[in-house]
């Protein structure tokens, strides 16, 4: 990010030689430094609306709730990892806090599942096809509802700022299965390591 | 296709309202003390806003003079012949190049395309299911591996890429479909 962010000063230097827009660059980058904070605050009332409300679901139990009816899906797509195994326990946290948006508390979930998982693995420097698998859900976002993207809606003035919960929605799933459906098929062709020699 | 856009205007104007009513009326029969349990919760949004503050500041500001200096209308002079066809406003690209590395470096860039083009526009509209549908790929990937100390990632990487691949394509379509004039 700081290749990307430095590049991005230097190439507006460069396109406003070129133009002769040195006050546009100038006008650009004060009016963008305003607007930053102006859209922080606007942002931080609905952000802390939704996860007030969050947080109430977590205390009714909602993520352990959402996890156990996860357990079995994700017990099919991970048959190298025994049934009754921490490791689904754990995964199925994780991805439930996630589709909440909890994403402070999926973080350690995620890492324990991975440290769970480790304990599975013949080669402990090499991912296995399950740690792939999880991984692949886990970027793809499960998120149900995307509060960051509503709030920054609302704060720039639009006029129906959730209208794209349902799109979203329908565009993580695809893109879920997408990520699923490659890690099972490349986890088929690519080669596993091998093994390493103090096994 | 008439279906399949009513249902998901459907779940758009409900989610919130349903949730907002629901969450506090099932915690609060499960003798959750709701008041207090959102007060703390709404405590951590404020402190989540305040945070990602400097990194906005950073990215529209740059974003802001790059703008302003004419690099963006030459860079989207640029893509347009690959991109249009597609139907990928160029102003999306920014946000879609930079939603794999950086979560803040992708919320600044989509609240300064909001900006640029209107909350409502074709381009704001992708950028905003695109932003929702995917993750910040590496950064989950380099936490995750690290932390058990993999090196050898396999195909975790195409995979994942795949799946944000496919949930851009997704977004493109799916807003083409309902919003397009």
């Amino acid at each position: 990010m700081a290749l990307v962010w430095m590049l991005l000063l230097v190439l507006a230097f460069a396109s406003a030689a070129i133009d002769g827009r040195m006050d546009g660059l100038t006008q650009g980058a004060l009016e963008g430094a305003e607007n930053a904070i102006r859209l922080a605050i606007s942002l931080a009332g609905i952000l802390a609306l939704w996860m007030g409300l969050l947080r109430v679901a977590d205390e009714a139990g909602l993520t352990r709730k959402l996890a156990a009816l996860l357990r079995p899906v994700l017990s099919r797509l991970f048959p190298e990892v025994p049934k009754d195994h921490a490791a689904l326990d754990s995964m199925a946290l994780n991805v439930s806090a996630n589709m909440l948006g909890l994403g402070n508390a999926a973080t350690p979930l995620g890492l324990r599942a991975m440290e769970q998982l480790q304990t599975l693995n013949p080669n402990p420097r090499v991912a296995t096809d399950a740690m792939v698998l999880f991984l692949a859900i886990n970027t793809s976002s499960v998120q149900l509802v995307p509060a960051t993207v509503i709030a920054l809606r609302a704060a720039s003035g639009s006029e129906a700022p959730t209208d794209v919960i349902g799109p979203t929605l329908l565009a993580t799933t695809l893109s879920t299965l997408v990520g699923i459906a490659a890690a099972k098929l490349l986890a088929r062709i690519w080669p596993k390591g091998t093994p390493t020699e103090e096994r | 296709m008439e279906f399949l856009a009513k249902a998901v205007g459907a779940i758009s104007t409900w989610a919130i309202p349903l949730l907002l009513a629901g969450i506090p009326a099932y915690a609060f029969a499960r003798r959750v003390d709701v008041y207090g349990a959102f007060v703390e919760g709404a405590k951590e949004g404020l402190q989540v806003a305040l945070r990602i503050a400097p990194y906005l500041v950073a990215i529209l500001a740059a974003v802001g003079a790059f703008r302003g200096a004419g690099g963006m209308d030459r860079l989207s002079g640029w893509l347009a012949p690959v991109l249009s066809p597609l139907g990928i406003p160029p102003e999306v690209l920014p946000v879609a190049l930079v939603r794999p590395l950086s979560g803040s470096g992708s919320t600044g860039l989509l609240a300064d395309l909001m900006e640029a083009e209107g909350p409502d526009s074709l381009a704001a509209r992708i950028g905003a299911v695109m932003a929702g549908s995917t993750e910040t790929t590496f950064y989950v990937l380099a936490v995750y591996f690290g932390a058990v100390g993999i090196r050898r990632y396999r195909h975790a990487v195409p995979a994942a890429l795949a799946a944000d691949l496919a949930g851009f394509a997704a977004s493109v379509a799916i807003v083409h479909l309902l919003w397009k004039p």
